[in-house]
């Protein structure tokens, strides 16, 4: 499908999200509740069969975090973006999507790690880069105590 | 002497005790500091549990604090083997997001830069898999036709590696006056050498014994668990974005993308060396015809992306990179995110190797073609 035939589908299928015609993708933003049920149908209705996750990313907003999943299907060739926010920005949790799409799994210990945003249901969420008790570097608020970046 | 016996007999428990043997961060076939969990009942792999992190550098925060023509430079440091693919894609993803559209001899340059590297990036690969499953004559071979695109780079971006050859709006200088006889040069070299990199490796009866048939990686897992590149295409992934999504100068070839249904470690080896032709192929199609022009669009001195949210896909050597920048219309940008292959394809490893023998997990890792930076960052 192309981007506006994408959109047109997503709108009778998803009425509840929001959604809007990026410059490269299509852009869906869904409330944390519906994310997971959302993700599972994406990948598993014919018409669109997204089962390729190609990128993850977390994303430090002033007021929430915000996660944003590219996604494709290998078999239609068609990409989108499907996005959430998490309604709390200190302590955030979002329903995992690893079940769905495995490679997740990975893509979300990176996010818990560089962010601090907890995935709830993930089998095995533990620091992938830094040690525990380290704080979480992409947040905005991180202080750089030892000036790695900043000087 | 009866207790050994003893030993002997009751054996059933020495058989099923299994062991947790940590692989790395320093063993020579990591290739990098990547420490590996290896639960083994004797010698075969139950269980891969990759530890990361030894060289995370924090690039992405690194990007926050500075600007987009600096974002480039740090990119070399992530896949150092396809320095020249990652600074291409920030390059990318900075001239779409200002709409600038950069003159065709960039295009064009920037596409033979990167099959140059690619072609590097193999050859250093075939040299190191070939050290890996115990050949070490592969290593000299493939480091002497390597050192020829070394001197290539060095001749004309001022280094061998870390390239930073291209900035947002085309390249930071000129080609070399000797750059076009040198490629042509090193094509017809390199084409009497790479049969013999077939010759050497390929038919070897001891490399298809420790290869065929090992490491099989299904398509479905290839595409759930996002591996990209030469090693999901020799699992019969079709994920060549130079063919699906085409950039720079890639839609003017013509080019074949090597697909492999075998899902072995052998289609894996033989995706890459097939790679190698069809990027000679590539660059023969170019190196004659550059266009004449300028080197670079004229830019502003600060760089400022309009707000929102840019991505950007190239294929590196190792598969699919992907540059997500979210601006806040500043010169800095609020988050960048680099997808990078080896990160997706690491954690394949577990379900490739589970039931083979440790040897067996050397040669699996050897054609994932991991750099540890990469997957770091």
């Amino acid at each position: 499908m192309t981007n506006e035939e994408l959109q047109s589908y997503l709108t009778g299928r998803f009425p509840e999200a929001e959604l809007k015609l990026g410059a490269q993708y299509v852009e869906m933003t869904v409330t944390a509740e519906n994310l997971h049920e959302t993700a599972l149908q994406l990948k598993g209705s014919e018409e669109t069969a997204f089962d390729y996750v190609f990128c993850l990313t977390g994303v430090d907003y002033a007021e929430n975090m915000g996660i944003i999943y590219h996604l494709e299907s290998i078999k239609h060739r068609h990409s989108m973006v499907l996005k959430v926010r998490t309604a709390d920005r200190v302590n955030p949790s979002i329903d995992t999507v690893s079940d769905v799409w495995i490679t997740a799994k990975y893509h979300e210990r990176e996010a818990y790690d560089l962010l601090g945003i907890h995935f709830n249901n993930h089998t095995d969420l533990r620091r992938l880069f830094l040690e525990d008790g380290w704080g979480f570097p992409l947040r905005k608020d991180y202080v750089d105590e030892i000036r790695i970046v900043e000087r | 002497m009866s207790e050994i016996r003893e030993v002997i007999i009751n054996n059933d428990r020495l058989a099923t005790d299994e062991y947790l043997v940590n692989m790395g961060p320093q063993h020579p076939s990591t290739h990098g500091v990547l420490r590996l969990l290896v639960r083994l009942e004797g010698e075969k792999v139950l269980n891969i549990q990759p530890h990361s992190g030894y060289i995370h550098s924090g690039i992405e925060k690194m990007c926050e604090a500075i600007t987009y023509p600096q974002i480039i430079h740090l990119t070399d440091r992530m896949d150092y083997l396809s320095a020249h693919m990652n600074n291409e894609a920030v390059a990318l993803c900075v001239e779409n997001a200002l709409q600038v559209e950069v003159p065709d001899r960039v295009k064009y340059i920037r596409t033979i830069m990167d099959e140059l590297a690619r072609l590097a990036s193999h050859q250093l690969w075939w040299c190191v898999f070939g050290m890996d499953l115990g050949a070490l004559t592969t290593f000299f071979y493939g480091l002497r036709d390597r050192e020829h695109i070394l001197d290539i780079f060095e001749e004309t971006c001022g280094a061998r590696m870390t390239v930073s050859y291209n900035t947002p709006g085309g390249l930071m200088f000129d080609i070399h006056p000797n750059f076009q006889k040198r490629v042509k040069d090193f094509i017809k070299y390199f084409r009497t050498k790479l049969p013999e990199y077939d010759k050497l490796l390929s038919g070897n009866v001891i490399l298809k014994e420790r290869t065929e048939g090992i490491g099989h990686l299904s398509l479905s897992d290839a595409i759930a668990y996002g591996v990209t590149g030469p090693s999901g295409r020799a699992s019969g992934f079709s994920c060549d974005i130079r063919k699906h999504l085409p950039y720079s100068a890639y839609p003017f070839v013509k080019f074949n993308e090597i697909l492999d249904l075998r899902c072995d470690t052998y289609a894996r080896y033989e995706v890459r060396i097939k790679e190698m032709y069809e990027s000679l192929n590539i660059i023969e199609q170019l190196i004659d015809n550059i266009p004449e022009g300028d080197y670079a669009v004229k830019m502003k001195g600060v760089l400022k992306l309009p707000e929102g949210e840019f991505y950007q896909r190239v294929e590196t050597a190792r598969g699919e990179l992907g540059v997500f920048i979210v601006s806040d219309g500043k010169k800095n940008p609020y988050r960048v995110k680099f997808r990078s292959p080896g990160f997706s394809n690491l954690f394949a490893l577990n379900k490739m190797t589970k039931g083979h023998k440790i040897a067996d997990l050397v040669a699996i890792m050897s054609t994932l073609d991991l750099i540890i930076p990469d997957i770091d960052r």
